[in-house]
């Protein structure tokens, strides 16, 4: 299989970047695919922390470009998972530390052993940014139902463009549907049609993302999590499967089920 | 049934989502014109410039800006006249 190389932005910080790159990459691995996470927000990591692996760093991405160490020492192994890895960044260096070339050539050593290399890039539009788009394939924008995160959503889709990444794709994250029923949040229509990308998935809000990475057990592990089985339908995505799209009329479908089934009880 | 309530009512027009649908559009055209308001001002300015020498404006009436129709950004500029300017030929 051809591998694949997708960088997860955003712009606006604190939307689910981190979130979306754990919960992903264990999700392919759980489909038995091969998949590395690479964290590039030198400097404030945390993709080391939503996955639990904090505690197992010893080499990072500034040691691997500048030759400190080789690629295969600074991988940690989900020991959870066959085949998913993680490539912590620097929590002492700064964005500088990495440049676009550098990345570009970590990228394509990646793709010798893994399926799927996801890219957690940094908030922002600098540096950071600069670096995680630079070797890869694709974008994956996450972007929340707020005026503020669809805006610099709307941004990034162009500095992507402008860079030669066309086929960005939008996963909205923390979508409530209650308040999307009562007018008091955009919908998913809304925001395609302002950002005019092709939509990848929706995740809807959910308390237990706030206790998966409190635990450092990404979502997807736990069989009741709502977000982890949003996500996990994106990762079936990912691999090409088609998987429809959940929306707040499904949810208004189920809701009746549920209370048809109460009833009859 | 309440969809049909609320849409009788005017509600579905007030809704805070409508109200963050206008303002994301209009945010949108700009920063994807990366007109900023600095130069949507000086725009202006030089607008007045130029056709002052042709008609008496309002200039305190003067309004430009940038619309969005569908698909097709417009600047619409909007300028009382208060009358012609005598055209003195050389």
């Amino acid at each position: 299989m051809k591998s694949t190389v997708l960088v997860i932005t955003s712009g606006k910080g604190g939307v689910g970047k981190t979130t979306t790159t754990a919960n992903l990459g264990t999700a392919l691995a759980m489909m038995d695919k091969r998949v590395v996470m690479v964290d590039t927000d030198i400097g404030l990591r945390n993709l080391d922390v939503v996955l639990g692996l904090e505690n197992r760093i010893v080499f990072d991405i500034v040691d691997v470009v500048n030759g400190n160490c080789k690629l295969r020492q600074a991988l940690i192994k989900d020991k959870r998972f066959e085949g998913l890895f993680l490539l912590p960044a620097a929590q002492t260096k700064d964005k500088s530390a990495v440049t676009p070339h550098q990345m570009k050539n970590l990228t394509n050593e990646l793709r010798k052993e893994f399926d799927f290399i996801l890219v957690d890039c940094p908030a922002g539009i600098e540096q950071g940014f600069r670096n995680a788009i630079a070797g890869a394939d694709n974008a994956i924008v996450v972007a929340t139902p707020e005026i503020s995160s669809v805006r610099d959503a709307d941004r990034i889709v162009g500095l992507l463009e402008a860079s030669g990444l066309f086929k960005s794709r939008l996963i909205i994250n923390r979508l409530r549907n209650k308040m999307v029923k009562n007018g008091d949040m955009m919908d998913v229509d809304d925001i395609i049609d302002i950002l005019s990308i092709d939509l990848l998935g929706v995740v809807p809000e959910d308390e237990s993302i706030v206790i998966s990475t409190n635990r450092g057990e990404p979502a997807v592990m736990e069989s009741a999590s709502r977000a982890g089985a949003a996500y996990k339908r994106i990762a079936r995505r990912l691999t090409g499967e088609g998987v429809p799209m959940y929306s707040v009329e499904d949810e208004k479908f189920l809701d009746k089920f549920w209370k048809l089934l109460k009833i009859a009880r | 049934m309440f969809d049909i309530l609320t849409r009788i009512f005017g509600r579905e027009n007030n809704s805070s989502k409508n109200i963050a649908k206008e303002r994301l559009r209009l945010v949108l055209i700009h920063d994807r014109a990366t007109i900023t308001p600095e130069v949507m001002m000086m725009l202006k300015e030089d607008l007045i410039k130029v056709i002052r020498e042709y008609l008496v404006i309002d200039e305190e009436a003067l309004s430009v800006s940038l619309e969005d129709d569908t698909d097709e950004i417009a600047l619409v500029a909007n300028i009382p006249i208060k009358g012609l300017r005598r055209l003195v030929n050389a």
